[in-house]
């Protein structure tokens, strides 16, 4: 693919970037470890399918796994299409260097600076206090769902914009229909910027916590919709590790979980996005 | 197929905008608490012993701190505020009901040979007079003052006690909860700072190495604080605008009655005395 | 069916275009309409405040004390801008070489393994980097200079915490290279690092510098960590080994007590913010379009 011979008198830069390699992959290990030290030995069936008990301390996490899923499942259905259909715009019909298009992207990127509680904050007073929903996982998700919204946008456009010009004069040779190209050639050739956007935004909402706190909220119940509040796996994490006294071992082991589920949810991606990137996007 | 399933993104995002607002007491069966992150996770324990017995009720307790609790019980926004301290003055309007007690005290490194110290060495050490753990019979080395942030209920109970007032005292290092002080002293032998009793005494039980001091000579037990010898305690308050009525009644009754205080206890709590 | 028919740049738009660009302006909008919410929300909290005290006191008053009336932000928006710079000056350079590594000097599999790995350091909620920081970092931080909880400590793991946004961008970048360029420049006897240096990296720049803006939003923004391994005192501090204060934390630290002023004041502090990574942002735009379009 994009394999390089090496040259024979480039050891320094081979080793330059080896060693960089090599101490990221050593920290993360160092991370992971100390994770697993202190978490692994609580995880088990019973751990992920049972409810908390003594505040956490106990039982397990499976109420908590549940209002995850329901959270990221409507942030992630509430910023997609925003953020393709905003990513478009700007990609498609706005030329690079145009004042509209520089103006846009300077609100993202200070959308983007806006700090985690600030979101929180603004998503009860907006979603639960102004819309009505009260603290519930509608709440959280649609406050997840605007923090990501620059980081997919701009990874979106910046993938929209390397489509090289004659793809697009191919297809408009051909007749295409506008809407036919962005879906056969347009999108799937931006695919390796979407799984980018897709990974980092969620990946990004799932780790958020100062934004529940404030939004979906501290229950730990199961939900049984999605105007309940539910606690999200990052709150928990933190309300055992930051507020209850004990609560460590369950902290690492719910840290543990939410890793592996990334994980699933990563190489997931990864292989729906390069397989609709090979067979072209069949809605 | 695109426009249907964009159809039905609008559609579905529509029917979950309700058309009422949640307000507060509109409906009888779900009361909402909100308020201290101290009192949240005993309350959301009481919280489903109470839903147990009572299936047509649900609680929810969100947290958000006291200040939260105390404003959010003011304008409807929850039934119950979860307030961390006493009532200031300026917010007598509102009612409030202790359901137990909490402690404060010195934890210091549990390698460190001090055992106890006055009062006087105290308020030294966080003034910064006295800044070397040799003056008060330890090793030779700088002291790391860690103090809790600006309005947090253990603050200011320690500082009123100690007679201190905040502009005096010079941390080397400030943390928001109990457990984050906990988790800084544990990493560093040379460090002090005060805690919750209940969250130090849990966390030294559990093998974290803290040791609690004793105050003014008073050992730091949750008996002591029960019985009121120990100096330092601060009351956690179920806070209510108006005096309560039906469900939000019976809330306070049971979260102030016999049956819960085994759940008190195991949060390292001390119930109320009998 | 097909043909030229309304203004726009589609080469070939055809009737149902037409509403699919309706709906591509609708979708826009919602971006600029929650900045404008955000904006107004803070401003609404902040107001009564601003109308009472001003502006200057925000930076002239004698210290940070809101109970006593005194509003001075100044070590902490230093905290904030120390923090992000310094760990967006490690993060970057080291992201980029990790891009680098990744899509030119590993092996396939070895490359596939550590890309996954970077992308499952993006999902890692910040609480577990500050637990990790706190019970590993700080402690260490402690044998060199107490009190370990420090300015280093907080750039150290907010470092960590960006360096997957910068590095899956950069990659992505890097990836965009048209292949016949470098193709054509390996048959012109060009070495791997030359290709890399003279060829890929003028090319992707733009990708590049959209990872490391977006990583320096989440440096500026992110508030969990930093509070639990940087000490928090507000100062602004003389080396690396002070403890300091970010904005972020502050509101953090601070919000769950505040009443009246204090909250105004809190909110005050995060509209300041906003206008700081606003000045950067145009500062790096213009960076970036002299080297970009020159």
């Amino acid at each position: 693919m994009n394999r390089l011979a090496p040259a024979k008198n480039e050891g320094f830069a081979g080793f330059v970037l080896w060693s960089v390699a090599a101490f990221i992959v050593a920290v993360f290990a160092w991370l992971m470890a100390d994770i697993l030290i202190h978490g692994a030995a609580q995880i088990s069936w019973d751990f992920l399918s049972t409810a908390p008990e003594k505040a956490g301390r106990r039982g397990g996490i499976l109420p908590i796994l549940v209002s995850t899923l329901l959270i990221m499942g409507v942030c992630l259905l509430a910023a997609l299409p925003i953020a393709l259909g905003t990513a478009i715009l700007l990609a498609e019909f706005t030329p690079e260097k145009s004042a509209f298009g520089r103006m846009v992207r300077r609100a993202l990127d200070v959308l983007a600076g806006v700090p985690s509680i600030v979101f929180g904050l603004f998503g009860n007073a907006f979603f639960s206090v102004y819309l009505g929903l009260g603290f519930s996982i509608l709440s959280g998700g649609l406050t997840l769902a605007c923090m990501i919204l620059p980081l997919l946008i701009r990874t979106l456009e910046a993938g929209l914009r390397a489509n090289p010009a004659r793809d697009r004069l191919a297809a408009a040779a051909l007749g295409l229909s506008y809407g036919a190209s962005l879906r056969h050639i347009l999108l799937p050739g931006a695919a390796p910027a979407l799984l980018a956007g897709l990974l980092l935004g969620g990946g990004r909402a799932i780790a958020e916590t100062a934004a529940l706190v404030y939004t979906s909220g501290y229950v730990d119940r199961m939900p049984g919709s999605l105007l309940d509040s539910g606690r999200a796996l990052s709150v928990h994490i933190f309300d055992l590790s930051m507020n209850v006294p004990g609560g460590d071992q369950n902290a690492y082991a719910s840290a543990l979980v939410l890793i592996v589920l990334l994980f699933i949810v990563n190489v997931t991606t990864a292989g729906i996005v390069s397989r609709w990137r090979k067979t072209g996007l069949a809605i | 197929m695109l426009k249907i399933l964009l159809l039905f993104w609008v559609l579905s995002l529509q029917i979950f905008l309700p058309q009422h607002t949640h307000a507060a007491g509109k409906e009888k069966t779900h009361l909402v608490l909100t308020g201290s992150s101290t009192v949240a996770p005993l309350v959301s324990e009481i919280a489903r012993l109470f839903e147990d017995s009572h299936p047509e009720i649900q609680v929810d307790v969100q947290s958000g701190g006291s200040s939260r609790g105390i404003a959010d019980a003011r304008r409807g926004l929850a039934e119950i505020g979860l307030v961390s301290r006493d009532l200031k003055e300026n917010e007598k309007d509102l009612k409030a009901f202790s359901i137990a007690f909490d402690g404060i005290t010195i934890i210091l490194h549990r390698d460190n040979p001090v055992k106890k110290l006055s009062n006087a060495e105290i308020v030294a050490i966080y003034q910064g007079k006295i800044k070397n753990w040799e003056k008060v019979g330890g090793h030779d080395a700088p002291i790391t003052v860690i103090n809790k942030s600006a309005g947090h209920s253990t603050l200011e109970l320690f500082t009123a006690y100690f007679k201190l007032k905040s502009t005096e005292i010079h941390p080397d290092v400030i943390i928001g909860d109990n457990a984050q002080g906990i988790k800084t002293l544990s990493g560093n032998p040379d460090a002090i700072a005060y805690v919750s009793i209940g969250a130090a005494a849990l966390e030294a039980e559990l093998g974290t190495p803290i040791k609690l001091l004793p105050v003014a000579n008073i050992s730091p037990t949750l008996e002591n604080v029960q019985n009121g010898r120990f100096p330092i305690r601060r009351p956690l308050n179920l806070v209510t605008q108006k005096k309560p009525t039906g469900w939000v009644l019976r809330f306070i009754q049971f979260a102030r009655s016999k049956d819960v205080r085994a759940v008190i206890q195991e949060q390292y709590f001390v119930p109320l005395p009998e | 069916m097909c043909g030229p028919s309304f203004r726009s740049n589609i080469l070939s738009p055809c009737r149902s275009d037409r509403n699919l660009v309706i709906l591509l302006r609708l979708l826009s909008a919602v971006s600029g309409v929650i900045v404008l919410l955000i904006i107004a929300f803070l401003l609404k909290e902040a107001l009564p405040l601003f109308q009472t005290i001003g502006l200057t006191r925000f930076f002239s008053d004698a210290s940070w004390h809101p109970t006593e009336g005194r509003f001075n932000i100044r070590p902490m928006l230093a905290g904030s801008f120390l923090i992000s710079f310094g760990a967006m000056g490690l993060a970057a350079p080291l992201a980029l070489f990790s891009g680098i590594f990744s899509l030119y000097y590993a092996p396939q599999k070895g490359a596939r393994f550590y890309q996954g790995l970077i992308t499952l350091l993006a999902g890692i909620p910040s609480v577990v980097y500050g637990l990790w920081g706190l019970l590993v970092l700080v402690p260490l931080i402690r044998k060199l200079q107490a009190p370990g909880a420090s300015l280093l400590a907080g750039i150290l793991i907010l470092a960590l915490m960006i360096l997957p946004t910068i590095a899956l961008n950069a990659h992505a970048a890097l990836l965009r290279v048209p292949q016949a360029l470098i193709r054509g420049a390996a048959a012109l006897g060009l070495s791997r690092g030359q290709i890399v240096k003279r060829v890929v990296l003028p090319l992707a720049l733009p990708g590049i510098s959209t990872g490391i803006i977006l990583g320096a939003g989440r440096a500026i923004g992110e508030t969990m960590a930093v509070l639990m391994v940087a000490g928090n005192v507000v100062q602004i501090p003389e080396s690396l080994f002070d403890p300091v204060r970010t904005l972020t934390a502050n509101i953090a630290l601070e919000m769950s007590y505040a009443l009246g002023d204090h909250r105004a004041a809190l909110f005050m502090s995060a509209l300041i913010l906003m206008a700081a990574v606003l000045v950067l942002v145009v500062a790096a735009e213009s960076i970036e379009a002299k080297t970009v379009y020159e």
